[in-house]
Parts: C-alpha cells; structure tokens; sequence
C-alpha cells in the first residue's frame, strides 16, 4: 500500500487567533513537500480551496514547485475543481509539472468541490455544479487520451477544440487521472464507468462504511468493461501520526476544532467538543491520529474493507504547527509504512 | 399506517433514508432522475433490499414519499406527481452552498413554498436537520437513553402523525412543532430548538 499525505495549505496563527500570512502558508507547504520526498513517503496532493485558512488555490502551481525540487514522490491534485476551471489550462499545467518532475510522477485528481469558493470567484452558477463538472471531466479525458497535440471537442460549457494543439503532451504519453468523490454513490458509478481510478475522501464517519461504493465501482467498471490497472481505489482521510497516541490526540485536536468552528460559521454547525473529536480517532473512526502501531494496524484493516492501493492523510489543518506535519510525514514514512507492508506480507 | 416508502433521490440523503427505512422494515423502492436501469446497480449495492423505479411508479406505489434531492432540482418532479400523497420534505434552502435560489427568498418556510408548488400534496417537513451519516449512526430502539429527536412540522394532524410513526420506526423520537409555517425551527439558522413545551408527537 502507498503511504501519502495531502494538503490544502494551512495558514498559521498568532498567539491571539489571528491568522498570519498565506505567503508563508504556501512557504511551509512546499517545504513539507520536499521533506516528504527525502523521507520516503509515496505520495502528496495538493488543493484545492480558496479561503485564508486553506489557500493552497492552484495546485498545478505548487505541484509543478514540488517536481523541481524532488525526486521520487508521486504528486498530485487533491483535488482539482475542475467544473470551474478550464480543462485545457489544468492538463497544461499538469503535463508541464509532469515534463519538470522527469515524467511518470505527476497525477491529476478531477473533483467537483465539496466546498463552492470557486463559484463566485469564477464566475459560475452552482446550479450548473454537476453539468460544470460532468463536461469539463470529458474535456480532460478527451485532451489526456489524445494521441497526439492535436485535440477535436465540443461540448456546451466551453468553445469547441477542432484540431487544436493543447501542448506539451506528458512524457509518457498521458496522465493519471483520478477522480475523487466523498461519498455520492454515483460518484463511484461514473467512475466505474468511465474506467478512472477513484479516490475517496472520507472526512467524517465510518471509513468501513464506504466499502460498498468501492464494490459499486468496481462492479460498474465490469459492467462498462473497465478493467485493467486503471481499476484501483485510494482514501484519503484527516489524521496525524505522533510517537505516542497522547501526543496525536494533543497535537491534532486544536487546529481540528478552530476548522469546526470555522466551518461551523460557514454551514451553521453547532461547536463541536472533544468527546466528538476523541469517538472518531477510534478503531473504527474517520480520524487516523494516533502512533505508528496504531495507524499501521488501522490502514490495513480498512484495506480488507476497500481493497485500496493509496491511503493519504491530512493532517494540517486550523494553523497545525509546521513541526508536528513534518513529524508525522517522518513517522508515516518511516515508521508507518514498514509496518503496514509487514503486516500486509503476512496476510 | 405507513407500509410502502418512496423516496426521490438516490444521493447521500436518499440512500441514508432508504437504508435506514429498511432496516426499519419497510417495503422501499427509490428513484433518480432517470429510469430504474440507470441506479439499478447503484441500489443493488448501496441500498439492498430497496427496489429501483421510476419516479412515477415510486410516488404511485408509495403510502409515504420522501423527496431527497438538492432543492434547486425540486422542479424536476413534474408539479402534479404528488397531488394526493403524504409527503416528507427533507429539503433546505442554503444559499452558501445552493447559491441564491429566488423561489426562496422570501419570508415563507422553504416547505410552504414546496407546498404552494405541489398542488394537492399534503407536505411534511422533517428529516432535514438530521446529518445523513447520524442517520444511521443515531438511530436507537424506542426507549432508549439519549435517543435522539426529530421535529416533524405539518399542517395535517392525520399526516404528522402518520410521519411521526415512521421516525419512531426509523429509531428517533418524533417531536410534533406545529403547522408546516413552525418548520421555521427546523431550517438552517433557527437557533433556539428547545423552547418547551414540546410533546412527543406519539404518546
């Protein structure tokens, strides 16, 4: 099992609340990028929000940043809100991240946004959330599975592409593509369908839950004929690894509960305490905060659950100090991903 | 008493509901908004035990209908589909994440104005201030300490309490607020939902 870690940017806090800059935000972000890389970790994505607290806004920016300055990490979006972007502008600046990082390292993930930021901004209507998102991710695929430069489309949402160059083309000749979804069992169809592999991001409740939308999407895949090595399934959730459950716990909690409140004003949540927080970091929870035992023991049982090849946490959130993420990138990598590969060679 | 349950849509909310409704025991058939082939694998593994239909054959089989699409779609139900049934509405109006909707902008309760649309459908409003994951996980025999309560809001006493049975048998205590216009307590933004005296809507 790949071992990751996905971010959408973290913006700090003074000792009074107040947030500091998104500069540094970012700063912090690709330093915890390049640390992950020399500490081994499999993977890291990037993106994407548009708000002070989470300002991580374009990950092909950063990823392209993070495949300069690494080597063997996988990096990719996590994920990129494609109904409100342009399609043709995304692969661009994917595939030039791909031709950066030396090729075969950069991923796209295609999402259509849990949070809608990206609306307003850009000038869209949300009643058109999942027209926006349905044709955008044709558009993508279209212009990944071309042969060659030259891409013919048309569709509703954008000008038509007659054999238009979209250029550079990866180095190996297309990008994964992912598509991610939280929870929508027609998510999981339209992946299967489409024969794109599927990350699920499982921020809250039962992650064993999810595993009938991972038997949905594999039984849509056979029922479309979709098979092959594009048929896989990754997780991503919140979490933190620490050297002690204590310290996981203590680490992990303030930044979770300044997002609560955050998104709690946003959504009209009621504040949520620390007995909320403590039922979901249990073994069966959504939160992966604990020690390396603990976490390892958790990702492979869920893995009998979902069968995915990729589990990636998030872990700064709500203004997490930069030293306890390069930590628990540290101990993911070194600690967690040993014993998860032990305990999977035994089974 | 409520058999047969319909619920229109098969998103995060209409599949927790159509879960929790056969658990509970009900005969469930669901609809999305096209045929019954297109979510028939959907159902099959998200939803087993529940029955794939169309919209039309849902709301014709069904002694009470659940609507769980997102309410910018509530115009997709043609308006005279529902004109004679008993109605869950579990819709809100939430403009951070619908955008602004003009049918709601308006002093009325989000389900008034899903009533005044429906002609002749008796509209009910619960099942909106319940997170489709606590759903599952909240639901509790009757008796038991802590259960947690629902509202159910509703101009027809027979209806209420025809929908206060089902959220008994769902596994939550069924709280009567009054006509459909005091569903004000349940939308987004109501901030006091403990001003007593509230009843249990069943004795």
């Amino acid at each position: 099992m790949e071992i990751g870690a996905y971010s959408f940017g973290d913006t700090q806090l003074n000792e009074d609340g107040t947030p500091r800059s998104t500069a540094e935000a970012i700063g912090n972000l690709h330093r915890a990028i390049i640390h992950a890389d020399q500490v081994g970790l499999d993977y890291f994505a990037v993106g994407e929000h548009h708000t002070v607290s989470m300002p991580a806004s374009s990950p092909g920016t950063i990823i392209a940043a993070a495949a300069a300055a690494t080597k063997n990490i996988i990096l990719g979006s996590g994920a990129s809100i494609i109904g409100t972007d342009d399609p043709v502008r995304v692969f661009q600046q994917f595939a030039i991240a791909d031709a950066i990082s030396g090729g075969g390292r950069v991923e796209i993930t295609a999402g259509r946004g849990s949070s809608v930021e990206t609306f307003p901004l850009f000038g869209y209507d949300l009643q058109d959330y999942d027209h926006l998102y349905a044709e955008k991710l044709d558009l993508l695929m279209t212009i990944n599975n071309s042969p060659s430069e030259a891409v013919t489309w048309s569709g509703t949402v954008r000008s038509a592409l007659d054999d238009l160059a979209v250029v550079p083309r990866p180095v190996r000749g297309t990008l994964p593509i992912w598509l991610a979804t939280g929870g929508n069992a027609s998510s999981s169809v339209r992946a299967g369908q489409l024969g794109l592999p599927i990350s699920y991001g499982i921020i809250g409740g039962e992650p064993r839950r999810f595993a009938p939308l991972a038997d949905l999407y594999r039984r849509a895949a056979a029922q479309a004929g979709q098979t092959g090595d594009s048929i896989k399934v990754a997780v991503a959730s919140l979490g933190l690894v620490a050297p002690t459950k204590q310290e996981a716990m203590d680490r992990f909690y303030p930044g979770w509960h300044n997002l609560t409140l955050e998104m709690g004003r946003l959504r009209g949540w009621a504040p949520q305490d620390r007995r909320v927080f403590e039922s979901q970091t249990g073994e069966h929870g959504g939160f992966y905060v604990g020690d390396p035992d603990e976490i390892a023991d958790r990702f492979v049982a869920l893995q009998a659950h979902m069968g995915h090849m990729r589990h990636f946490l998030q872990t700064d959130i709500g203004g997490l100090p930069q030293e306890h993420l390069l930590e628990s990138i540290t101990l993911l990598a070194t600690e967690v991903k040993p014993r998860v590969q032990r305990l999977l060679e035994k089974k | 008493m409520v058999h047969t349950i319909g619920i229109l849509g098969v998103g995060r909310v209409g599949s927790a509901i159509a879960r929790t409704a056969v658990s509970a025991g009900f005969v469930v058939n669901v609809a999305g908004s096209g045929s019954a082939e297109d979510i028939q694998l959907l159902v099959d593994v998200v939803v087993p035990g529940a029955h794939a239909m169309s919209a039309a054959d849902v709301v014709a089989s069904a002694d009470l209908v659940i609507v769980a699409i997102p309410l910018h779609k509530y115009r997709s139900i043609p308006q005279r589909l529902l004109t004679g049934k008993l109605v869950v509405d579990t819709m809100n109006y939430w403009p951070p994440i619908d955008g602004v909707l003009e049918d709601f902008e308006q002093q009325t309760t989000s389900s008034e104005v899903v009533r005044d649309h429906f002609t002749g459908a008796e509209i009910v409003k619960t099942l909106n201030h319940i997170g489709y994951h606590d759903l599952e996980i909240g639901a509790r025999p009757a008796g038991a300490p802590g259960r947690r309560a629902l509202g159910i809001a509703g101009d027809s006493l027979a209806g209420v309490a025809a929908v206060a049975d089902v959220i008994e048998r769902f596994g939550f205590d069924p709280v009567a607020t009054g006509p459909l216009r005091s569903g004000a307590l349940l939308q987004p933004g109501a901030t006091d939902l403990r001003r007593p005296p509230y009843r249990r809507a069943t004795p």
